[in-house]
């Protein structure tokens, strides 16, 4: 298993000076992934100076862990249209499934790439679709090849064209140290600059559209919480209390922010009503309370408390203030999130001292370790629940790595420069589609 | 004034409480018997003369009577804990006395922390070991009106190394002199 995968990898190097600065590992593998073989895209007259959509689609199938796809030197015929599948040529290879596609430049300038998937074995086209936008959007097509694909062949939604953000740290412990927020494709490509600062910033989290951001900024001197436009940049101040001000959580609608103010002496939850910026208190304990995120149905959140002596994991029913304790294995459970099914939560759990990534099967009350460095910190769901992104350590430097929910797949995500923390995996995103 | 009684009388015991169990210096204040409220009684440190202890260093901090040396202004704290450590607590009571003395002035009191744990349950520990000295400055008589409290929690490490040695220079708390 683990050889095949990184037969695949070893292939796609050359043509993928991005990919081949990500290390993948898999601990057990999943037991049968599908073999697909994403065959280079033909190419079409005028289009120059893009990449091959393939090795983007191979790769983002591949980091699932779900799929192995096949080296291209040894496909025996490079079809890029329907009527030039021979599906002997896969057979003899052992391949499930084909991708093949084509890049072409229309006449206003567009570039539109088209795929079509086959089942081998049943000798049948399960799909094509074409997308068309600006050349520049070249990747963003590419990961909706894979997005559509994955679908088709798990039922899952795919989540390769979604983002994330994440903060980058340079120079930590230096009067030269700079904070900035970065957004990047899923697969770290493309990354650029939010927000630059001399000043901490943290806690950065994704409205349910993927349009607006709200982070904890330091740049006044004391934590405030700021929301930000991203297409445009515009910023708002939404809290600037004395005391903390932390931990902003979109609700799914979108309308409500929960947050942490410790303007009354310690810190607790509140809501703010993003409309009429209204707050309400949630939380009166002498405690710490805070991290608090919320479950998929926007009744209630899931928030971090000490208020037992030691940090743990509690639910609290917002329409009747109900509240009740979800974790008790260990003496370090904080930053929960739930799973879309909302039967499970991942958390940070320290065990024998440790920090951990683990997750929490709640009706069974069992904790499962997904990692096993050190220094495991903000894990952030995919949008399809299928992966989670968190920060660890490498070498004394902080980087981010994937890991599937089940724990069988991991891969780091590479960065060349400072220490990179929080991440913050994006909703599903909706783009245009030819 | 009932109110008042009450809270001096717990602000005291408080004071009695974080005292109880440290070294000489500790002794020696208890006895001078720091009964901080309204009346904001004059609280002179053992030895110095209140001129003495409002001398200033070139950026504006106390400087220490008996050494000549500025006021340490960093005070450590054990891991997941936000209690002052017992060594703290002289130094403090001279920045207290000065404070008292020169009522103008205003300190902002930064909390942090090592890496270890998430960041934001970091930021509220931050904030617990910062409030522990905003505490007992106010229970050596300093008006609360002249503290400012400020977490960073684990965003500003002193070293950015990942050893017990780093991450016990990093639970801190830092008295900011403005």
């Amino acid at each position: 298993m683990k050889n095949r995968l990184l037969a695949a990898f070893a292939a796609l190097w050359i043509s993928l000076p991005l990919a081949a600065q990500i290390t993948i590992e898999v601990d057990r593998g999943y037991d049968n992934p599908k073999k697909i073989a994403v065959v280079p895209f033909g190419v079409g007259p005028n289009v120059a100076g893009v990449e091959n959509p393939s090795g983007i689609v191979s790769f983002d199938l591949a980091r699932s862990g779900q799929f192995a796809p096949t080296p291209t030197e040894n496909m025996l015929s490079l079809p890029t249209r329907p009527a030039e599948m021979l599906f002997r040529d896969w057979r003899v290879l052992g391949v499930e499934y084909v991708v093949i596609g084509r890049t072409e430049m229309d006449a206003t300038g567009n570039l539109s790439v088209s795929y079509y998937l086959f089942d081998v074995l049943k000798e049948q086209q399960l799909s094509n679709e074409k997308f068309t936008a600006p050349p520049t959007s070249l990747r963003d097509m590419a990961h909706l090849v894979s997005d559509a694909v994955y679908e088709k062949l798990t039922g899952i939604q795919g989540a390769f064209s979604t983002r994330i953000m994440y903060v980058l740290a340079r120079d930590l412990g230096t009067p030269a140290v700079k904070f900035k927020l970065e957004m990047a494709d899923a697969d770290g490509a493309r990354p650029r600059t939010l927000l630059e600062s001399r000043e901490p910033i943290l806690s950065a989290t994704w409205s349910p559209d993927g349009k607006r951001i709200a982070y904890v900024s330091f740049e006044r001197q004391k934590p405030s919480i700021i929301l930000q436009e991203i297409a445009t940049g515009t910023r708002t101040v939404l809290t600037d209390f004395p005391g903390l001000n932390s931990a902003p959580a979109f609700s799914p609608d979108g309308k409500t922010l929960a947050l942490v103010l410790s303007r009354d002496g310690d810190p607790e939850i509140y809501t703010m009503n993003l409309a009429t910026r209204e707050l309400r208190r949630i939380t009166r304990q002498r405690a710490i309370d805070t991290e608090p995120s919320w479950t998929p149905d926007g009744k209630s959140l899931i928030f971090t408390s000490d208020r037992g002596g030691k940090p743990q994991i509690y639910q609290v029913e917002l329409a009747t203030g109900l509240t009740q304790r979800l974790t008790f294995e260990g003496d370090y459970n904080a930053r929960g999130r739930m799973l879309p099914d909302g039967k499970h939560l991942v958390c940070v759990h320290r065990r024998n001292g440790v920090f951990h990534i683990a997750l929490m099967d709640l009706g069974r009350q069992r904790m499962t370790a997904l990692t096993s460095t050190s220094l495991d910190e903000s894990p952030s769901i995919a949008p399809n629940g299928t992966m989670l992104i968190y920060a660890t350590q490498d070498r004394g430097r902080g980087i981010l790595a994937v890991v599937s929910i089940d724990g069988t797949v991991k891969y780091r995500l590479p960065s060349s420069v400072g220490d990179v923390r929080e991440p913050a995996w994006s909703p599903f995103l909706n783009r245009t589609r030819g | 004034m009932q109110r008042n009684w009450l809270r001096n009388l717990s602000v005291v015991a408080f004071a009695a409480l974080v005292l109880a169990g440290c070294s000489s210096t500790g002794k020696k204040a208890a006895q001078t018997g720091p009964l901080p409220g309204d009346e904001q009684p004059e609280v002179t440190a053992p030895g110095q003369s209140d001129s003495e202890i409002s001398r200033v260093d070139a950026e504006g901090n106390p400087i220490n009577p008996q050494t000549g040396m500025p006021l340490s202004r960093v005070f450590y704290f054990d891991y997941d804990k936000a209690m002052l450590q017992p060594d703290s607590l002289a130094v403090l009571e001279l920045h207290a006395v000065f404070l008292k003395n020169n009522s103008d002035r205003r300190v902002v009191i930064d909390g942090f922390t090592d890496e270890r744990g998430t960041r934001e349950y970091n930021l509220a520990l931050g904030e617990r070991r910062a409030e522990s000295v905003a505490t007992f400055l106010v229970s050596q008589g300093v008006r609360r009106s002249q503290i400012d409290v400020v977490s960073y929690g684990e965003e500003r490490p002193a070293d950015p190394g990942h050893s017990e040695a780093a991450w016990a220079k990093n639970r801190r708390a830092e008295l900011v002199y403005r």
